[in-house]
């Protein structure tokens, strides 16, 4: 996503208010909403700008393969890009350690490169796969030194020490955490520190929680105490400047936490491994070798609106540009065989899934 | 096609109200059920401004109970519909309860008292309100039931009697109490559900869901409404069963018949 250039205009009824606009890492939504970048360019175009402020965004692990850790690992390094406070807990021990795992902005100097790289691509394209590449191109690179709403991040390199140095990261290992009384008190703390002006947003945090019902935490077994919590903090969260991040894992608890838990949800979604030689996949997805995993979007924030975001696609692979940035993109149908009978639905107006799993509705 | 600026749509006529935005008084219950694909609150918004917008009952009451969204979210999506809602609150035409922040009741007794607290409130302002003249109907409104569940740590006993007193109320002074749950938790459940309970005491049942055919942008789901009819004296008009499909919009909801929009 380019900056957003600030509104001049003598009718401005912000006169002697810093716009949001200015603030970096923050931009208007619709119906007085403001968002935040998830760090994945792709993912804030398919939510219609990323995660909107006040918001609980639960992704659901799959326990096969950790993708929902590049969402998170994005998601925390674009906020410290931003110098957004940071919260973050895990069922780890020292949770500390994670940050080292976070991804760094892509260099201007590799920026000019990949943009030539791309040209270059476009031309060598078979023609049946250029829908994609008549979707608008986000060349993101830095314009006249300013910070872009959603960086390019670099999963090959960890961040620099200079973004981790003096900003305000508070880590929490869920194991520390003898009930969720004293988990839900930590967040309150960090919270409050976020200063709250109706109409000018200066500072937005982000809360992000990992594997939240692991077998490590003292109440992974608790499930009422953990539906609490969550609707807790999604009520402290939707009172805050903030975006709260949290992934889980479906399968440890009963379907109808599950559900409870999906509801509870304002932007909801799931990450999938794509099994590895899978011969009918590979026949039916163009770009299988090179898929990570799979997105699915099931609900889309709706705050301030009662009108639902019907998407196009649910479904998108996960793949890595360049070997290095994460992206997002609809699932292609390879040409078929006439040989083979069948046929499957691509990206249209009905929800894509092109391997049904206990994870689909 | 019709929208929900017209005197009446098919929802309206679904669930019998009546032109000016009442009926539906003496002691009605009324049962929203969604899932995740497919959220009922909509229907909520449409029923506000039915109630606060008759012309006729200017002392009527829409009491809401909100463990779901703060005041703002709502009344930003009402204004967009015609509805003033921070105008209705200084009235005192439309009272808000905020139930978000509700934390860590001590176990089921800090629960109960909770509820019995809240009722409380409920209870003095209907009867505040049913004394002035002109009085005809209140709507008690709860948004929503599952997340009531959760805020009482899980005790759908207490849900339950809750649901039974506010029934009590609505008989006794002509109200109308409408909830929203989520049909897609209970539906897992091995045992019987407090759901199920709550479908047998609601006198309109209305069911959103998606389509069979999945999400799609110009139809957004199906509506089925169970109206089971009033019984009055010897004769019970007969439950009626109604589908068809809905668009949401900012400002108002289409409500179409499959295949008849234009």
């Amino acid at each position: 996503m380019a900056a957003n250039k600030p509104r001049t205009s003598s009718f401005s009824r912000n006169v002697g208010v810093v716009p949001t606009s200015q603030v970096p890492g923050l931009k208007h939504g619709p119906n007085g909403t403001v968002f935040l970048s998830s760090g994945i360019a792709d993912l804030d175009k398919i939510l219609g700008g990323g995660f909107c402020l006040g918001s609980l965004v639960i992704i659901m692990e799959d326990p096969d393969a950790p993708h929902h850790m590049l969402l998170l690992r994005n998601f925390m390094s674009q906020g410290l890009v931003h110098k957004q406070p940071l919260f973050y807990a895990s069922p780890a021990k020292e949770p500390r350690g994670f940050l080292g795992t976070l991804p760094n902005p892509v260099s201007l100097k590799d920026d000019k490169s990949r943009e030539h790289d791309t040209e270059q691509e476009k031309t060598l394209r078979i023609a049946w796969q250029y829908k994609k590449y008549f979707e608008d191109q986000n060349l993101d690179s830095q314009k006249d030194g300013k910070v872009e709403y959603c960086s390019d991040f670099d999963l090959r390199r960890p961040l620099d020490r200079h973004a981790l140095s003096g900003q305000c990261i508070d880590c929490v290992s869920l194991q520390d955490c003898p009930n969720l009384a004293t988990l839900y008190d930590r967040c309150s703390t960090f919270l409050a520190q976020i200063p709250r002006f109706d109409g000018n947003i200066t500072l937005a945090g982000r809360i992000s929680i990992q594997s939240f019902s692991a077998p490590q935490c003292h109440f992974s077994d608790k499930e009422w105490d953990m539906l609490s919590f969550i609707r807790s903090l999604k009520s402290l969260v939707r009172s805050s400047n903030a975006v709260a991040a949290m992934t889980f894992p479906p399968s440890l608890v009963s379907p109808t936490v599950l559900k409870r838990w999906q509801h509870l949800a304002d932007t909801l979604l799931s990450v999938r491994a794509v099994p590895d030689e899978d011969k009918d996949l590979a026949k039916l997805l163009t770009g299988y070798q090179d898929m990570l995993g799979l997105l699915n979007v099931h609900k889309v924030a709706r705050i301030n609106t009662q009108v639902p975001v019907i998407l196009e696609a649910t479904t998108y692979s996960m793949k890595l540009h360049k070997r290095r940035s994460l992206v997002l993109e609809c699932l292609n149908q390879a040409p078929v065989d006439g040989s083979s009978g069948t046929s499957h639905a691509t990206s249209g107006s009905c929800s894509v899934s092109s391997k049904t799993g206990a994870l689909d509705f | 096609m019709m929208s929900s600026n017209s005197a009446n749509n098919l929802l309206d006529e679904a669930l019998g109200f009546n032109d000016d935005g009442g009926g539906g008084g003496g002691g009605l219950l009324l049962l929203i059920e969604d899932r995740v694909e497919t959220s009922g609150a909509f229907i909520l918004h449409h029923l506000i401004k039915r109630r606060l917008s008759s012309p006729n009952r200017p002392n009527d009451v829409v009491v809401f109970l909100s463990f779901a969204h703060p005041f703002s979210h709502y009344d930003r999506i009402l204004r967009k519909m015609g509805c003033n809602l921070g105008v209705q609150k200084e009235n005192k035409r439309f009272v808000y309860y905020d139930m978000l922040n509700l934390n860590y009741p001590d176990g089921e007794k800090g629960a109960e008292d909770l509820l019995l607290s809240v009722y409380g409130k409920i209870q003095k302002t209907v009867e505040l309100c049913s004394s002035r003249e002109g009085y005809k109907n209140s709507t008690i409104m709860i948004d929503d039931i599952s997340l009531m569940e959760v805020a009482l740590c899980g005790s759908s006993n207490l849900v339950l009697d809750f649901l039974h007193y506010c029934y009590s109320l609505a008989t006794q002074f002509d109200c109308l109490v409408i909830i929203l749950n989520h049909e897609d938790v209970y539906s897992t459940m091995d045992v019987p559900s407090p759901l199920l309970q709550m479908e047998y005491l609601a006198n309109i049942v209305i069911k959103a869901e998606p389509l069979a055919t999945g999400l799609a942008t110009d139809v957004h789901g199906q509506l089925t409404v169970l109206n089971k009819g009033i019984c009055q004296g010897s004769g019970c008009s007969k439950g009626k069963i109604r589908n068809f499909h809905f668009r949401v919009k900012e400002n108002c909801v289409e409500y179409f018949y499959p295949g008849s929009r234009t």
